[in-house]
């Protein structure tokens, strides 16, 4: 029996600096989503490039029951970022994901799906199985990255392919539980959500997704990011 | 049971059987004393594998980077229609 019409999806989508790509964001999201009820929520941190000034616009072409723009004055992170957009949620599944395009709402249909087939509770994207993958990494990111990512799978056994990796679907009531008790940054914080949603015995699936990233070579790894890392890695295996 | 528990009863469960095998002498003493020394380096081994496999089979995707490209300059046209102004790229 299908519930797809009784639902309904929150996107939440920090924002800072994204003036161009949150328009064709909300293009694209609306061209893939086209029979399901949702909404954009923008949780802008002050953007001096002008960006609240083009999702108003926004909101005039596609109505402003559709896209809610719900600014903070300044950068203040991203975990309060998305607890921020929850609470002006009205749906009862949300998403997060990146307004950089480097999350494509193509694969939206497909968490949407895996959700309903399997009654999942979070439905996270991964890059790391066949008919997902990233483009634009160089080798150092790519070694990097699997390295940071055995390291965490031999500490913490996760039971889940990706990480660090931030489009993911959520029943709202599980989001506001593992949030709650996420404390660190960065990418440990998603690191942070889906261990403690795993161990919470949260149901949990991935659908593989692309990532593209469009600003060609830039890594910003240096030794204080690999520091904190290790140190978040600690904490989540002393603490979940 | 938090997962750091775990950890420690599998480690405590390993050593607890090293030092079976040291009492016991099932096999030779000399060869026992490495036994922890073979472990880690296996672990290690395991690992530097585990991340060599992962990088030589990284999926790529880079027909997916052409797709944004057309989606992008789609979304573009669309939003110049409807007078939707984002500045230049």
């Amino acid at each position: 029996m299908e519930e797809k019409n009784n639902n309904k999806f929150s996107i939440i989508v920090p924002t800072y600096n994204e003036r161009l790509n949150i328009a064709l964001l909300v293009y694209l999201v609306f061209k893939h989503l086209r029979d399901v009820d949702f909404e954009i929520i923008v949780v802008d941190d002050g953007s001096p490039d002008g960006t609240q000034e083009v999702v108003k616009q926004l909101q005039q072409l596609y109505g402003e029951d559709r896209i809610l723009l719900r600014p903070r004055p300044r950068k203040l992170g991203l975990g309060t970022a998305y607890v921020h957009g929850l609470k002006h949620a009205s749906g009862n599944f949300v998403v997060i994901m990146d307004a950089d395009l480097s999350h494509h709402p193509k694969y939206l249909p497909s968490f949407i799906k895996k959700q309903l087939e399997t009654g999942a509770d979070m439905v996270t994207g991964t890059r790391y199985v066949k008919g997902g993958g990233v483009h634009g990494w160089n080798l150092m990111r790519k070694l990097t990255s699997r390295g940071a990512n055995v390291l965490a799978h031999t500490l913490l056994w996760p039971g889940v392919s990706d990480l660090t990796g931030s489009f993911r679907l959520y029943r709202k009531s599980v989001l506001e539980d593992v949030i709650s008790s996420c404390v660190s940054k960065g990418y440990v914080f998603q690191m942070e959500m889906i261990v403690r949603a795993s161990r919470k015995g949260y149901h949990i699936e991935e659908v593989p997704i692309t990532f593209v990233d469009r600003v060609f070579g830039s890594s910003k790894l240096g030794g204080s990011e690999i520091v904190e890392y290790l140190k978040g890695l600690a904490y989540l295996l002393v603490t979940t | 049971m938090k997962h750091v528990v775990k950890i420690l009863t599998l480690v405590v469960a390993i050593t607890a059987f090293w030092i079976g095998l040291l009492q016991t002498s099932v096999v030779p003493c000399s060869h026992t004393w490495l036994l922890p020394i073979y472990f880690i380096v296996s672990l290690g081994c395991y690992g530097l594998l585990m991340v060599g496999i992962g990088l030589i089979c990284f999926p790529t995707c880079p027909q997916e980077a052409l797709l944004l490209q057309q989606d992008i300059k789609e979304a573009k046209e669309y939003l110049k229609r409807n007078k939707i102004d984002v500045g230049s790229d």
